[in-house]
Order: structure tokens, then sequence, then C-alpha cells
């Protein structure tokens, strides 16, 4: 069964290099077709693999070949099977298929579908990598792979400038993220010998003692690269802008999948980060951190796919807090989940916005609830779960199990962050419902809505509806044995937290729907002056980290390089340049075309030869 | 054979070849060119002759064949070309054949 473990990447793979070589003859929905079915394969592949795995769960490690042989430094392309990558990759081709396929609808009569698809099957066989390597180069090849397919993607549509310099932002943020994990890879495997997981995760606590400065160190350069990829404080910039791109990629890559790489990357390697007490301390900071700031800033979005990018960081950083107190489990429970619903509110943001004409400003929706009845159910279903509707939907056991966690492991001020976080999600969230579905429609494009029709677009949204409720909740991670067991806090407690994280989401809940359907005037006159202007600005700039990197770091970094060009030493390689030009001048104006000279010029050159013979013999 | 040193003979080839090398490097009408060049090819024909003669070996005699053979081959390429410049440019002036000036 393991044998059928490569198909998972091989075919996403097979699918690229078809659309690269014969997209051309394909067409547009032949293109559709390879795409989707080469994602429905390894979907296919991976039902199959999980059928296996779960009749005996043990994990397995498929060694392909040699990659590199330098010494030591003996990596392979090795694949792992456990529950953990199990999880991960069937979110990647599960999720993915079900948005490869809406985006057959999304992207129907649009240019570029065969591009499109062919790296959206290339995003999917690196993610696949990245999830099943069982060696941190391979991961490290997954991983940079992903961010290409990020980059591509974000700039799909790149006849606009300001598509082109957001997929160029994006590459530039994980960049710095990235190269912080390459030189943890490089101190890991100074360290400890070797780049493979298991026996890193064996050899490092022979190695270090807990909160040794080697480990903190170590960790400290890898929670940097999750930080970058997961769109986490202070690299977090990117994602608002990467939304750019097509919306099924937003779903894809910016929701389920690439950003949650980082939650990944410190869940599969919690051996090292358990030994640094104080980067995993910092881990949970940050997380609650971009929880807070996140979930503020998308209260002030009027695009509604910023709103969701801000949500996703905010859900990230639940993740990023579950991490950093020890949490694991309940860090890739919630990173399924949100999985789910997330993607289920992209593709239904997706199909609002291709509905309505590509009208995305909140301002210039609404009152659509009736016209758009599969997207109001997706927005409903999907924003009950981000909020944490208690009982019935998938969000509230994930996000509950990691307030239980942070409880449990006696993190009081992350736990308040938490129950904070998920009443500024309930805010934001009924902020988006109301006012893409009801009020009165602020533009032509929005009156003349037309729902999406055919089942390309509603079996997706119908599939991760039910995802997303308490079914999807039901699907229980086989993490056992691959990450620490989850910590039990006092007994009795739990119940008690639940009913207390559920009466804040239902408080948020309220409030909203307070707030956003009978006092919209008053919110609109706090607003538009004074304290409630500056507040706005604030959030809806996202904190202003963006005016800030371009003051601290761009601006300045672009007067060094102007003052720099033309210096010294640059004068000095110009004069090999310039020499080499000016000889090319005078030998060019003996071409004179004149026989006669040449004649001369050759009788002349013999005789200097002669005679310098003649002296030197 | 004896009576002209060998030293007399190689001056006179030294001076044709002089001659037709002044006249290649002067002369701006083709068919003089030609001529010149013709004369250049006798002179160290010439040269062969005197010195295979002075040291009694027939080598000098095979390479002026030789050089015979080259002269009359290059006679036909020449006359061709020197056609070829009358029907291009209507003059025998090889200075307005400069097209390939870099």
């Amino acid at each position: 069964m393991i044998a059928t473990l490569p198909l998972t990447f091989l075919l996403p793979l097979a699918g690229t290099l078809i659309l690269a070589f014969f997209g051309a003859r394909l067409g547009a929905r032949g293109s559709a077709g390879v795409g989707v079915s080469s994602v429905a394969l390894a979907a296919l592949a991976t039902a199959l693999l999980a059928h296996a795995y779960l009749a005996a769960p043990e994990a397995q490690t498929l060694t392909l070949w040699r990659w590199i042989a330098v010494g030591d430094f003996q990596p392979t392309i090795g694949l792992r099977l456990d529950g953990l990558s199990l999880t991960l990759l069937g979110v990647i081709t599960g999720v993915g298929l079900l948005i490869h396929w809406f985006a057959a609808w999304y992207m129907h009569g649009e240019e570029g579908v065969t591009r499109f698809y062919a790296y959206m099957n290339l995003f999917v066989a690196s993610m696949v990598l990245l999830v099943l390597g069982d060696n941190l180069l391979l991961l490290f090849l997954g991983w940079e792979g992903v961010g290409l397919c990020s980059y591509l993607l974000i700039g799909h549509y790149y006849r606009t400038a300001a598509n082109v310099r957001a997929a160029f932002k994006a590459f530039l943020v994980t960049r710095i993220g990235d190269a912080f994990l390459a030189i943890g890879l490089f101190l890991l495997f100074r360290e400890l010998g070797t780049l493979d997981i298991a026996e890193l995760l064996r050899r490092a606590p022979e190695r270090w003692a807990a909160g040794d400065p080697g480990v903190e160190l170590a960790a400290l350069l890898l929670l940097g690269g999750a930080l970058g990829k997961s769109a986490q404080l202070p690299l977090h910039t990117w994602l608002a802008d990467a939304m750019a791109g097509p919306t099924p990629v937003s779903a894809l890559i910016h929701a389920a999948t690439m950003v949650t790489a980082g939650v990944y990357l410190v869940a599969r390697l919690h051996g090292v980060f358990l030994l640094a007490p104080g980067v995993l301390w910092l881990t949970g900071a940050i997380g609650a951190l971009t929880l807070l700031a996140a979930g503020c800033a998308a209260l002030a979005q009027t695009d509604i796919k910023r709103v969701l990018a801000y949500s996703t960081m905010s859900q990230i950083g639940y993740m990023f807090l579950a991490l950093g107190v020890a949490g694991f489990e309940a860090a890739i429970f919630h990173l399924m989940t949100h999985a789910f619903f997330k993607a289920l509110l992209f593709l239904a943001a997706g199909s609002v916005i291709v509905s309505c004409h590509h009208e995305q400003d909140l301002r210039r929706l609404g009152g659509l609830w009736r016209r758009l009845p599969l997207a109001y159910a997706g927005f409903l279903v999907g924003g009950a779960a981000l909020a944490a509707l208690p009982l019935v939907t998938a969000g509230f056991y994930s996000k509950d199990a990691i307030l239980w966690q942070a409880f449990a492991a006696g993190h009081g001020e992350l736990l308040l962050a938490g129950l904070l976080g998920s009443l500024l999600t309930a805010l934001y969230t009924l902020r988006l419902i109301v006012g893409i579905f009801h009020g009165a429609a602020g533009s032509d494009g929005a009156r003349r809505a037309e729902s999406g029709k055919g089942l390309a677009h509603g079996l997706p949204l119908v599939s991760l509806m039910l995802l997303s409720t308490v079914l999807g909740a039901w699907i229980e991670p086989p993490l056992a044995g691959v990450l620490p067991a989850p910590q039990h806090g006092p007994a009795g407690w739990h119940l008690a937290l639940e009913v207390l994280a559920g009466s804040v989401a239902l408080l948020g809940i309220a409030l909203g729907a307070w707030l956003f359907l009978y006092r919209r005037a008053w919110l609109a006159e706090r607003v538009a002056q004074g304290r409630g202007a500056r507040l706005w600005r604030l959030w809806h700039h996202g904190w202003g980290f963006d005016a800030a990197y371009e003051g601290l770091l761009v601006r300045p970094y672009r007067g060094l390089v102007s003052g720099l060009r033309g210096d010294a030493i640059d004068a000095l390689g110009q004069r090999p340049a310039r020499l080499a030009g000016w000889l090319h001048g005078a030998l060019s104006r003996t071409q004179g075309g004149k026989l006669r000279f040449y004649a001369v010029s050759m009788v002349i050159g013999a005789t200097l030869i002669l005679l310098v013979m003649v002296a030197a013999a | 054979m004896n009576g002209v040193p060998m030293a007399h003979g190689l001056v006179l080839a030294a001076v044709l070849f002089a001659l037709g090398l002044a006249g290649l490097m002067f002369r701006r009408n083709m068919v003089f060119m030609l001529l010149s060049l013709e004369v250049m090819l006798n002179a160290a024909g010439l040269a062969f002759i005197v010195a295979g003669t002075a040291w009694g070996q027939a080598e000098g005699q095979a390479m002026f064949l030789l050089v015979i053979t080259l002269a009359a081959a290059e006679a036909s390429v020449g006359l061709a070309l020197l056609n070829q410049l009358y029907r291009r440019f209507k003059t025998l002036d090889i200075d307005t054949a400069s097209g390939m000036r870099g």
C-alpha cells in the first residue's frame, strides 16, 4: 500500500507537465479537465492510503533514492507516512480537489486557464512533498516550491502592476522567513549531523539539555521560517496583498494549505521546540498577538477577500497559540477544520464575486441573500464555524481544544487572548455576512447578480459546508504517537471552559448582529470622525505595518542603492568596459573596406615580424 | 652552372618582388594589381631556381612548377573577379569596392 505514496505528488506533477507541454492543444476545457483529474487521482490514492493506514496505524517510511551523497551528508528522497502527514495529505488533496473543481467554474471564460491549472497542480505536488518529506531538506524543497507557486499564482493577472507588486512582496517577505529556516537547517545539521527528522528528534535531547542556548537559537530560526510562511507578526504583511490572485488560489494556498505550513513545521519538529521553552513561549505570544491584531484589522477592511485574509492570519494565530502551549494536536486539529471552513468561505466569496461581475467591495455589495442562496448558505455555515458557534460547527470543537490546552498549560494570558479573539472573530464575521447579504445593494453589479450554476459550482460548496459542520469535527486526526499527548488539565473544568467559550462566541454573534443589523447608522457616524476615524484608519491599514516597513526598510534601502550607484568601486569596474569600447572603435575603423590599405598593412606587419625575428636571431 | 653568383640572382628576385609589391600597394587599377601579383610570384619562382641551381638540387625546379600552376589558378580567379568588378562598378578602380568597411 505504501507503494502508492509517491503517486500523491507524482500525479499532480504529471498534470503540470502535461499542461506545460500540451496545454495549447488542450484548450481551456481540456486544461481544466487535466488539472482537476490529476488532483482527483491523487485524492483517490490518499483515500486508499488512509484506509490502509487506519486499519493498521503504523508509521512507515519509503525511501525512493539517495538524493545527494557528500561525505556524511546523504539526504534521501524519502517519504514518511504517519498520522500527521496523512492528516495534512488528506487536507491538501481532499480540499485541494474541491477547490480545483470549483475553479473550473470560477475560471470559466478567463484567460490563462492552462497556466492557472499548471501552477495549481505544481503547488499540490510541492505541498505534498513538503508534508511527506522524511528529512528537512526535502521539506525545504517543498517549502520553496509552494512559495514559488504562491508567487506565480498571486501574479496570475500580471497585466496589472499592483498584482505583480503583491506577488513580489509575498515572495520577498516569505523569503526573509525562508532565510531564517535555511540557517536553522544549517545549524541543526552542524549540531546534530543529520537532517532526517526522526533521527533529529532522537538526537536533539541527547545533544541539548532543555533551555540550552544552542537549541533555543535553532528553534528561534525555525520559528522565523514558520512566521514568514504562516503570515504571523511581524512577517504577516504579505498575506492581505496576496488576495490579488484568483479566489480559488486564495482558498487553496492562502487559507487552507500553504500558510499553515509553518504550523506543520513546528508540530513536526516539536521535539526541538519542547527543548526550547523560551521560543515556545514566544510562539504562543506571537500567535496571541497576531490573532488579536489581525482580528481588529479584519473589522476595518472593505474588501471581502481582505477581511478573509486577516481572518486567516487571526486563525493561524490560534494555531500558533496552541503550539506555544505545547498543544500540538489541538493546533493540527484546528488546521484541519480551518482548512474546511476557510476554504468554504473563500469559495463562497468567489461565488459572490463572479456572480456580481467582479465586485468585491463590501460597500458596493449588499442585499444578496435572496439572489445568491447557495453562497449565502456557504457564508452562514462557514461564518458560523469561523465564529465557533457552539456544538453544531467544526470550528467550535477545534477552537475549544486550543483554549483548553492553553488553560491546562496554565497560560491564563493566552487563554484570555483566545477568548477576546473569538469575540472579535464573531464581530468581523457578522460584519462580513451582513455587509454582503443584507441591507441595500450598493452597485449595479450587485443588483444584477446571477447565481452560479452547475455541479462544479455547487458540489464543492456543499461538500465543504458539510465538512464545516460538526461532521468535520468527527474526523479525528490519527495523531497519537506522532505528537506528544495533549495535556489533561484539572478535571471538571473542561465543561466550564466550553460553556465559557461558547457563551463568548454567542455574545459576539449577538453583539455583531445588533451592531451591524440595527446600529449601522450609528456605527457609520462613529467611524466617520474623531477618535473612531483614527482607529478605523489604523485598523484599515493593518496597524500601519506596511507604512512602517516602507519608511524603515524599503525607502532607506532604495536611497542606499541609488546613492551607491556610480560609487568608486563601480567607477573602477567601468574602466575596463570603457577601454574595451575604445579599442573596439579603433579596430573597427581599420576595416575601411580598401583593399590596398589591407595590403599595405599586411606588408608592414610582415616586415615588422621579419625584423623582430632577425633581431632575435 | 657557374658565372652568375647566387647573390646576384637573389638580389634580382628581391628587386622584382619589391617592384611587384609596390605595384600591388600603390596601383588602383585592378589589371595592374594582378600583373604585379604575377611579377611577385615569378620573383619567388626565380629565387627557387637560383637557390636550387646554386646548391645543385632539383627541388628548386619542382617548386617553380608548383608556382606556375598556382599562378595560373590565381590568374583565372583574379580575372573572374576583375570581370565581376567591371560589371558591377563599370570601372576597374579597386577602391570603389569598399562595401565591407567596419
